[in-house]
């Protein structure tokens, strides 16, 4: 399989907004860390998950990917081409090939806009169809996310729908250029459970059928673990362990990982599982602790985890860990 | 007699758009120390059936039928001054949103001062703040923090704050309205962990709201299923897990998924919930449901007991009867 998207080092540091008193008196500037040197790679047609607690780095890392944010330091590369840099037309020509779903379909669609609207926007900013044509293109895609008939929808706005309904409606208005690549950030989780399961069949079917890539963003790894090919677990900023789901959810390596697994709810009243506890909370990405970012927290902690940042490396075949204590 | 007993409970948002029944005929009993879990969708009337066990259901709702009897005495038809002492002392609840029951501009020794001299006024303030400290402690916060304001804490410690708030008083039922949902995982199981040692350590029952049955399932004894203000199942949790027997109930179960199984097939559940000022005729699932009979769209099905303490309400189980 080729890689469709590839980020090297990729870092992104926040500016932190300081009153004029604490500029006056802060000897340097600080910054939230909110990605912090990764690398990965995501590779054509499969799902490359992004997972991790609330601030981790999900969605910066989706926004840097697909151009809605400049990187701080580090390259991204879409087809083998550097994108880093791209401005313009062709950063223009570039967003229809990589489209972003989010996860509150409130949100993300205008509520005065009709459906076909909605829809057909992006093709007439790009001056690719308008009236006629253009409601053709988005009965079409309506159709494509199980919106049928898709002309019972077209003339409706969207506090008339259900989420599930919205969130197709995000996910119609996304294939419309037939992208290649599609960050979809959390798009089920404020979804009901009744409806999610059909949603993300969608997603599934829709990757096979239009050959897309996703790269997917969830804090769910229930879910993660259902809809998945590779999983990245992220933490302040950092991919800690990265491999296939199998090996993921067979031999978790990392401690953060095994502890997140491990507090996951198990919906089977007579599985009584061991969790493993973690001390603290999620220190802030503005303080990032020294060595390995996790050691403030970890329950294997030596003396070098505060002062030697373990490196990713691939400890067993693609299965990626940052860990002293892990090796191949 | 059980510590809770609800019966035949209906209540009504009177909009202006027209009337929604959020919850109608709920029955159900709680015995002292038990667990119960209340599981639906957005809109299903969780909160608003919470919310009825200590008469708070807020404007426009009015309880229209049944009755809410804490051991024995009808809160329905009790007045007003009685319940200051049900609320906060016999039931305390926990929000949904924990800054609407933080006051941002109180330190939280202010919120337990209060919270303990409202309901014990011979206790002195320092003795509050003694008990106070302990609760913190409990709650794994250091008891210096008392003196923080409540945007000082993390989502999480803001969460057990709540809990210490609401066990201050050691009350014999504790209704937790989706006390995780804003959380992380890991936060998650430390706060429903914490809650579960409250329960073992002071016998107190809890009645859990949340849309995620896997944690229901993993955390309580029984579980209410509701679906657009009807129970459409009530067992054990053991029972509803090994034999779930209502469509929807055995729908969900096959839409979540399960990170302990390999290779797990998920099924969605077709159609979405009904709007609640227009329901469908008869049982108000059956637009979704692929058992649907002739009697479905006409009838509505009465809530039945199957045996086993394990009540269904489909006519599956009731073999066309209809309900009187
Ligand atoms: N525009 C911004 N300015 C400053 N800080 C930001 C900005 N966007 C994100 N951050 C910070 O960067 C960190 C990572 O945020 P991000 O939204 O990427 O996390 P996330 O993993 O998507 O979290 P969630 O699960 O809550 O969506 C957080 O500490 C966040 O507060
Ligand atoms: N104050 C109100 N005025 C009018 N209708 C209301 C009010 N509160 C709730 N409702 C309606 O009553 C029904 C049940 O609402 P309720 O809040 O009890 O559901 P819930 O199961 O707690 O949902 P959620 O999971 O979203 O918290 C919904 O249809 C809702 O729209
Ligand atoms: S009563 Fe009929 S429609 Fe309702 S759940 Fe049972 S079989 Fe389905
Ligand atoms: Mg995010
Ligand atoms: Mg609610």
């Amino acid at each position: 399989m080729s890689e469709i998207v590839k980020v090297e080092h990729l870092k992104k540091y926040f500016p932190v907004q300081k009153s004029f008193l604490e500029q006056l008196f802060a000897r340097k500037m600080s910054y939230v860390k909110a990605v912090d040197d990764i690398t990965f790679s995501v590779k054509r047609g499969e799902i490359f998950t992004l997972a991790g607690e609330s601030g981790c780095g999900k969605t910066t890392t989706g926004r840097l990917i697909i151009r809605l944010l400049e990187p701080t330091v580090g390259e991204i590369y879409f087809n083998g081409a550097d994108i880093t840099k791209l401005k313009g037309e062709k950063l223009r020509l570039l967003r229809r090939k990589m489209q972003i779903i989010f996860q509150d379909p409130y949100a993300s669609l205008n509520p005065r806009m009709k459906i076909v609207d909605a829809v057909g926007h992006p093709l007439e900013i790009h001056d690719l169809a308008k009236g006629k044509e253009k409601k053709e293109i988005v009965l079409e895609v309506l159709e494509k996310v199980g919106l049928t008939p898709p002309e019972q929808f077209t003339n409706l706005h969207p506090h008339q729908l259900s989420g599930g309904q919205r969130q197709r409606v995000a996910l119609a208005r996304s294939i419309i250029f037939n992208p290649e690549f599609i960050v979809a950030d959390e798009p089920v989780s404020m979804i009901d459970v009744s409806l999610r399961t059909a949603l993300i069949d969608l997603m599934l079917n829709l990757r096979k059928d239009l050959g897309l890539t996703y790269l997917f963003i969830t804090h769910d790894l229930a879910v993660a673990k259902y809809i998945s090919d590779r999983i990245a677990i992220m933490y302040l900023g950092k991919i800690v362990e990265m491999s296939n789901k199998e090996s993921l959810f067979l031999n978790p390596m990392h401690p953060y990982t095994q502890a997140l697994l491990s507090a996951i709810p198990i919906p089977n009243p007579e599985r009584k599982r061991k969790r493993i506890e973690l001390t603290g909370e999620v220190p802030s990405a503005i303080n990032i602790p020294q060595g390995c970012r996790f050691h403030s927290r970890c329950p294997y902690k030596r003396d070098e985890c505060s002062k030697k940042e373990p490196r990713i490396t691939e400890v067993e075949k693609e299965h990626f860990v940052a860990c002293h204590f892990i090796k191949s | 007699m059980p510590l809770l007993k609800i019966g035949s409970l209906t209540v009504d948002y009177r909009t202006s758009r027209g009337t929604i029944r959020a919850v109608e005929d709920v029955s159900f009993s709680l015995e002292k120390g038990e667990t119960l879990g209340l599981v639906g969708e957005s809109g299903s009337g969780k909160s608003t059936l919470g919310l009825s066990v200590i008469r708070l259901v807020p404007y426009p709702g009015v309880i229209v039928k049944g009755h809410v009897k804490i051991d024995g005495k009808d809160i329905v038809r009790l007045p007003e001054h009685e319940l200051r002492f049900i609320r906060g002392r016999k039931v305390a609840y926990i929000f949904q949103d924990p800054m609407t029951s933080l006051n941002p501009i109180k330190k939280i020794s202010a919120h337990f001062a209060e919270l303990i001299r409202t309901h014990e006024p011979n206790v002195k303030e320092a003795k509050a703040l003694e008990r106070a400290k302990t609760v913190l402690k409990d709650l794994g916060i250091r008891p210096e923090r008392i003196n923080d304001y409540p945007h000082q804490f993390s989502g999480g410690m803001r969460q057990r704050i709540m809990i210490g708030l609401a066990t201050a008083l050691n009350p014999d039922l504790v209704i937790a309205d989706e006390p995780t949902t804003a959380l992380d995982v890991i936060v998650q199981a430390k706060i429903l962990d914490l809650l579960e040692s409250l329960r073992n350590a002071y016998g107190m029952a809890l009645i859990l709201i949340s849309h995620d049955l896997s944690i229901i399932l993993e955390r309580c004894d029984r579980v209410i299923i509701l679906y657009a203000g009807h129970m459409f199942e009530h067992a054990s949790s053991t029972e509803l897990h090994r034999n779930p027997r209502h469509p929807y109930t055995q729908g969900l179960l096959q839409s979540i998924p399960n990170i302990e199984l390999a290779d797990q097939k998920l099924a969605a559940i077709p159609g979405s919930p009904p709007n609640m000022l227009n329901l469908p005729r008869g049982c108000r699932f059956w637009p979704r449901c692929s058992y649907v009979m002739k009697i479905c769209r006409t009838k509505e099905p009465p809530l039945i007991d199957i045996g086993h303490n394990h009540f269904v309400r489909c006519f599956k189980y009731s073999r066309g009867r209809a309900k009187s």
